[in-house]
């Protein structure tokens, strides 16, 4: 065989991979844009405004497309995405908040249940429209209250409907410390339900 | 209250039995009473609604306008390329 003859080949095989990576690539972007609402919604209860929301959800899809190398197909890519985005999210400063530690101690479970049957009567537990005496802008902000690392664990396993393991794999926590932040996380959410919103 | 003091014990399982993450004997504890106590029956439907309440409202829908901003956040595109 010629030597031009290799070279050509040589040439026609990197054209190939050129093509089959940037193949690759586009399917991964499409991918990742298909679950974009899904990031959106997770990331909006993160922060505080819609604004901070939708850059921080820019600056993901940044990095997403910049570093598509790195995840591996047939993972969850939803959960890599959060990732990225918790990573992002930690990195702009949410240092003045109090740490878990520093935080009241939270009432019990049926704390918020008990508040309710001595507005409603016991009776009210038992229909559905009961929780609506909680509003809506009641529910955002409780939740927009909670100290961030309580919120992050909340919002990705309540809102998000992630795993305790996809969700200790986002946060990179162990999965113990998934639980017990969401567990107290989820009892100061509705400590602060039936104070602000029973009163 | 059933007023066998296993009220307590049920309500510290309550978050568990919803998430799906009790152990057998503890589902066995947590049905057990339940099926005996009103006041923590009544308790445990409350919190299931009181979740999807809270899932369903605090949800937000993407701004429109976003995904453009992110579509062109994408390489440049692959069409032109040879198969």
């Amino acid at each position: 065989m010629s030597e031009s003859g290799a070279a050509d080949r040589e040439e026609e095989d990197a054209g190939r991979r050129i093509a089959n990576d940037a193949r690759e690539r586009v399917r991964f972007e499409e991918e990742a844009l298909d679950l974009a609402d899904q990031v959106y919604r997770v990331a909006r209860r993160m922060v505080g405004t819609r604004e901070e929301a939708e850059e921080l959800v820019q600056d993901t899809y940044a990095r997403a497309f910049r570093s598509w190398k790195s995840f591996t197909p047939g993972t969850n890519m939803r959960a890599w995405l959060l990732r990225i985005l918790t990573n992002l999210n930690t990195d702009r400063g949410r240092k003045i908040q109090r740490t878990p530690d520093q935080q009241p101690l939270e009432e019990s479970d049926y704390y918020l249940a008990n508040r309710l049957a001595a507005v409603e009567g016991e009776q009210a537990l038992e229909q559905e429209q009961v929780v609506e005496r909680l509003s809506q802008g009641g529910v955002v902000n409780a939740l927009a209250d909670l100290p961030h690392d309580f919120r992050d664990v909340v919002v990705l396993v309540d809102l998000g409907e992630f795993s305790y393991a996809d969700a200790a794999q986002i946060l990179d926590i162990p999965i113990g410390t998934v639980m017990s932040r969401l567990h107290r996380g989820r009892r100061i959410l509705k400590q602060t339900l039936a104070e602000e919103t029973l009163t | 209250m059933s007023g066998d003091g296993d009220c307590e014990k049920c309500e510290e399982l309550l978050q568990g039995y919803l998430d799906r993450d009790l152990t057998q004997e503890e589902v066995t504890i947590a049905e057990g009473h339940l099926n005996r106590c009103e006041y923590c029956r009544r308790r445990y439907r409350f919190e299931a609604h009181l979740r999807r309440y809270i899932r369903t409202t605090a949800i937000e829908r993407m701004p429109a306008g976003l995904m453009t901003k992110l579509a062109e956040l994408r390489g440049p595109t692959a069409e032109g390329l040879s198969e």
